[in-house]
């Protein structure tokens, strides 16, 4: 999975992000939208609210209810995936919603629901660290005061290397899956799972890999949300 | 083509000074520091640096004069969406200005489903729902005109200072303009010719509320418009 070089399958150094690209406000209907690409890897977010829930029991009397679904669209992998949610899907769709609850200020908006739809349209690895990005970008484009940017990334470990934004083939070979997601701006740690096998001090080492590589998406995401609000001439 | 803009526009996160002016929850202290907490922009007026909120929800406050639309009839009451995370309701003994009798009065005699009614928020504090009043002049039923819909941080683009920009686009279209604080405005017009140009208007403003130089924009537009329409 290394070269020789100390070259990725797909070229890229072991501390290098694959190509990132984010759109906001990419649609229409919602109150915010997102669109992010890690590599091949493509999520489009959509935030709507807060909005009275249909079902108004769902309520709390202090706070927002976040709500979100994380969600792979049946022609996001190379074999058809079934649209129903699978337990994967559920488990991300919570994870997802803890790596944005202690940024979105609920609190001001008691008795309502915001609901962030993460739709991976193509997977190819790093999925619900491209779905956290996405759904931060969608809440800012929707005007949900938070305390700061979220985004992540994920480590792994690929031939005993570790290796930075892991894609579906490293994903799929290597030895260690490590994803972070987190708010620079206010030093929290708000998402970091492991699946696999680190040492401590591998774990340290990919953490101080991934929270770099964070602090560089969050710049990206704000210069996206700059660059939307600069440009407005466009939307007429 | 992008339009230079009126200050710097600022991300959720971002540090402001202290003494930067801006509205509850839009800004935040938080551990020592004042943050931003929605896309906005931070501008110089009148020797101060504010923080005006581009993007934000409509919160009602006691007071507020809102367009609502009618969205369903109660037993004794109507629910009027107002823009808002909350369902505003309007009790039929203030719509009708007598007590109310649910077994002979039949409400949907007196608003529908799709109506548009100017109201005023008379009580609200996030544990109920808003409750609207229409006793007051210039409020009830909206009986003629359009309402158009636009973002409600926008509004005060829409209004202008000392009401220049509402006050320039009735001048140039001859229409007569309502903006409310929920992100409404209700437009009577001349013409339909008019209304067109007049909504089209709108709508620059709200996508470009926060540009240098939009008033004169405007003007021209609503100009060129007319005279490619011949109205």
């Amino acid at each position: 999975m290394i070269d020789e070089r100390g070259l990725r399958h797909d070229g890229r150094r072991f501390d290098e992000l694959r190509p990132i690209r984010m759109q906001v406000g990419v649609l229409a209907n919602a109150t915010g939208s997102a669109l992010v690409e890690y590599g091949r890897t493509k999520v489009l977010a959509a935030v709507y609210g807060p909005r009275e829930p249909f079902q108004k029991f769902m309520t709390l009397p202090d706070r927002a209810i976040l709500r979100v679904r994380y969600h792979m669209a049946p022609f996001s992998t190379s074999e058809r995936k079934s649209p129903t949610p699978s337990r994967r899907e559920v488990e991300l769709s919570k994870v997802i919603r803890e790596a944005l609850e202690d940024i979105v200020l609920s609190s001001e908006y008691p008795r309502t629901v915001i609901d962030v739809f993460v739709e991976v349209l193509q997977a190819d690895g790093g999925t619900r660290v491209a779905g956290v990005t996405a759904a931060s970008l969608a809440l800012a484009d929707a005007g949900v005061p938070m305390k700061g940017l979220v985004a992540g990334v994920a480590v792994g470990k690929v031939g005993g290397v570790l290796v930075l934004d892991v894609d579906e083939v490293e994903d799929s070979m290597g030895e260690a899956d490590m994803p972070v997601a987190g708010a620079p701006d206010l030093g929290l740690v708000t998402l970091f799972q492991l699946n696999g096998v680190l040492t401590e001090e591998e774990v340290e080492r990919g953490f101080s890999m991934a929270w770099g590589a964070i602090e560089r998406i969050v710049s990206m995401e704000k210069e996206v949300l700059r660059r939307k609000f600069e440009a407005v001439g466009e939307e007429v | 083509m992008g339009r230079a803009v009126h200050g710097t526009i600022v991300v959720p996160g971002e540090r402001l000074d202290s003494k930067v002016e801006g509205k509850h929850p839009y800004t935040l202290e938080l551990g020592g520091a004042r943050i931003a907490t929605v896309v906005g922009l931070l501008s110089r007026r009148d020797d101060k640096h504010v923080f005006i909120n581009i993007k934000g929800v409509y919160v009602p406050e006691v007071g507020h004069v809102v367009i609502g639309l009618v969205e369903s009839i109660g037993a004794t009451s109507w629910h009027v969406d107002i823009n808002a995370p909350y369902e505003a309701i309007l009790p039929a003994q203030d719509f009708l200005g007598r007590p109310f009798n649910p077994a002979v009065d039949d409400l949907a005699r007196y608003l529908r489903p799709g109506d548009y009614i100017k109201a005023r928020v008379t009580l609200f504090d996030k544990t109920r729902n808003p409750i609207l009043s229409v006793q007051g002049e210039g409020l009830g039923r909206v009986v003629n005109g359009i309402v158009v819909d636009i973002s409600p941080s926008k509004i005060a683009r829409v209004i202008g200072k000392r009401r220049s920009m509402a006050n320039m686009i009735e001048e140039k279209t001859g229409c007569t303009l309502f903006p409310t604080v929920n992100g409404r405005v209700h437009i009577e017009c001349p013409s339909r010719e008019l209304e067109v140009i007049a909504v089209m208007a709108l709508k620059i403003v709200e996508a470009e509320a926060h540009t240098v130089g939009l008033t004169e924009r405007i003007a021209r537009f609503i100009e060129e418009e007319r005279a490619r329409r011949g109205v």
